[in-house]
């Protein structure tokens, strides 16, 4: 079986490697007959179609009035951009959302990882575990979201739990916080994709060397030690593609935002897709559009260094 | 694979074994069986059971979600009424009808083009790739995909989304496809070639054999996003088709607004079960397909 793959399994960085391993003699010639491009023809077309125009799009109508109270759609320059600013919304939801990703990328790699820690050997119990760990994970992040809705309202469940253990009554508005809502909501997202998290920190786990840990535990290294000079530094590869999935798959949330504040209290988490979605209910394409253009421009600014850095991190090793 | 290469810990003792964190130190090896039930205990358990007993409740009972037992299960009595206020039938189907054809049209045009692009070279194909798999990373277009399709006469049609979420997940299939035919030695295919099989051959019987536990991998993360994607199906298919958390917004919105937590939660726990049912009959294969991933 395979076991130049057998180092790095899930975790992307595989991609990159054993390109060219082939002799280039001539070789490209006839491997033109033997893979015929017609292959990518569909594939390219769908993705035109569906991802590249749209985007392209996205450019072009950024700069309209394009909303559904005109039939017409005029040019109109820079306007919606201008607007979004001078009304504060660009910034602050930009802000929320970059707050909201790295919080997210935060919670969800330090619980994903102290959870395969936790349930690494192979027992009953932990399969068991790692199973119920990885339920929410198969659920709908917007079911998760009303469930979490209950669950933190001030008279809920938690703060009757809370109440009982401390013996005094306690309502604590998770959800109404202007400051901290975004940190509980951050924590709910976590809580639905740590089960993710922690099964590929799992695999990182798996293919570190035996030799390797025999041996520093045969030097004395407690057990500490050993993870943090061997075994972290080993798991790079799985980092670097759970923190690139968190930040980007919380930068484009909206599930579980919507379903527990809907953008509130007084819309301090309020995202970029929440934002898009809003305004795309009242009508307001143009902005909508503004907006979606801004989620990709950022996106495209944060995720290239980002993944960039945590690459140069495994390079390191 | 998997249990040649983990031997499992439960025979003690052997210097090969696998050993876990704290191995060495006895009190946590006989505590961490505890720990793990109380963090299931604490952790997971409190949000999934609130669901599931106040499914059961009268609207009275379940104004105020908690974690105490219904007095009087009426789980029936709130079925009844989600199957029809949630349309729930037909958003089973709607959901069934875009996840299929999308994951089955996302797999076959994913793998037929990272065959060729993990086997030519070139500069050409460099960029072809690095566009291909630009989708992991950008966001979606939304709001000018809406536009598009209703350019294209698809505005609100199963066809429109399917195509969406094709061009969506074609990216994340086309890269761990291609990492792992890289994998593949060219040696497989000469061998079939030298007896005169054409390239659609080739692939059909010898690549794609070969990438059925990668594609398995693929194909349960898919299923999962667009099973549960309400974003994007607001945009393309709102208020034209039923689709499970399309419904389940429709539901919740109206019960949030009339404080029918039971019926909430009724949609939600009828609305996870086809996919915890899957995932519980085949959590092993599941489980091991994504730790072990594009290996095999």
């Amino acid at each position: 079986m395979s076991t130049t793959v057998q180092e790095r399994p899930v975790i992307p960085s595989s991609a990159g490697a054993g390109r060219s391993r082939r002799p280039r003699t001539g070789g490209s010639r006839r491997s033109r007959g033997n893979h015929p491009l017609w292959f990518l023809a569909p594939a390219f077309a769908v993705l035109a179609v569906f991802f590249f125009l749209p985007t392209l799009f996205n450019f072009i109508y950024a700069l309209t009035d394009w909303s559904s109270f005109k039939s017409e759609i005029a040019f109109v320059g820079t306007q919606n951009f201008a607007d979004l600013i001078s009304s504060g919304t660009l910034l602050s939801s930009l802000r929320i959302t970059v707050v909201y990703a790295v919080l997210v990328a935060v919670f969800q790699n330090v619980f994903g990882l102290l959870l395969a820690l936790l349930l690494e050997r192979d027992t009953r119990v932990n399969r068991f575990a790692r199973v119920m760990f990885f339920v929410p994970v198969v659920m709908s992040a917007l079911a998760v979201g009303y469930i979490f809705q209950a669950f933190l309202k001030p008279d809920g469940a938690l703060n009757g739990v809370l109440s009982a253990v401390f013996g005094t009554t306690i309502s604590i508005p998770w959800l109404g916080s202007t400051t901290w809502t975004l940190v509980v909501v951050a924590l709910i997202h976590a809580w639905k994709w740590m089960g993710l998290s922690m099964l590929i920190y799992l695999a990182g786990l798996k293919t570190i060397s035996e030799d390797v840990l025999e041996a520093a535990r045969l030097d004395g290294s407690t057990a500490w030690r050993t993870f943090r000079d061997i075994r972290f530094p080993l798991l790079a590869p799985a980092v670097t593609f759970n923190v690139a999935t968190a930040l980007l798959g919380s930068m484009n949330g909206f599930d579980i935002v919507q379903a527990t504040t809907g953008g509130g209290p007084a819309r301090t988490t309020e995202l970029l897709n929440i934002f898009i979605f809003r305004t795309f209910g009242q009508g307001l394409f143009a902005q909508a559009t503004t907006m979606s253009l801004v989620l990709f421009l950022v996106v495209m600014v944060l995720a290239f260094p980002v993944i960039r850095t945590l690459r140069k991190r495994e390079d390191v090793l | 694979m998997t249990t040649t290469a983990r031997t499992p810990a439960r025979s003690p003792g052997g210097p090969a074994r696998r050993r876990g964190l704290n191995d060495h130190h006895g009190p946590w090896r006989r505590l961490q069986p505890f720990v793990a039930i109380l963090a299931v205990v604490l952790v997971i358990a409190p949000p999934l059971w609130i669901a599931v007993v106040t499914a059961g409740k009268t609207q009275a009972e379940a104004l105020n979600p908690d974690l105490t037992l219904p007095t009087r299960w009426q789980l029936w009595e709130n079925v009844t009424a989600v199957w029809e206020q949630g349309r729930l039938p037909s958003a089973f189907l709607g959901s069934l009808l875009i996840m299929v054809p999308a994951v089955l049209a996302v797999l076959t045009l994913g793998s037929l083009a990272s065959w060729v692009l993990a086997r030519r070279s070139g500069r050409a194909v460099a960029i072809l790739y690095a566009l291909a798999i630009s989708g992991i990373v950008l966001p979606p277009a939304v709001v000018t995909i809406v536009l598009l399709l209703r350019q294209l006469g698809l505005a609100g049609t199963a066809i429109g989304m399917i195509g969406v979420y094709t061009g969506m997940y074609l990216s994340t299939v086309i890269f761990f496809v291609t990492g792992f035919v890289r994998t593949i030695p060219h040696e497989l295919e000469e061998a079939a070639r030298v007896d005169g099989a054409s390239p659609v051959r080739v692939f059909g019987t010898i690549i794609l054999p070969l990438l059925v536990p990668t594609i398995a991998t693929a194909t349960i993360l898919i299923c999962l996003y667009i099973w549960n994607d309400v974003f994007y199906a607001f945009f393309v298919v709102g208020g034209r088709l039923d689709t499970l958390p399309l419904n389940l917004f429709q539901v919740a919105s109206a019960g949030l607004y009339l404080n029918n937590w039971h019926l909430i939660f009724t949609y939600v726990v009828l609305m996870s079960l086809p996919l915890l049912v899957v995932f519980v009959v085949a959590q092993r294969k599941i489980i091991s397909g994504i730790t072990s991933g594009a290996v095999k």
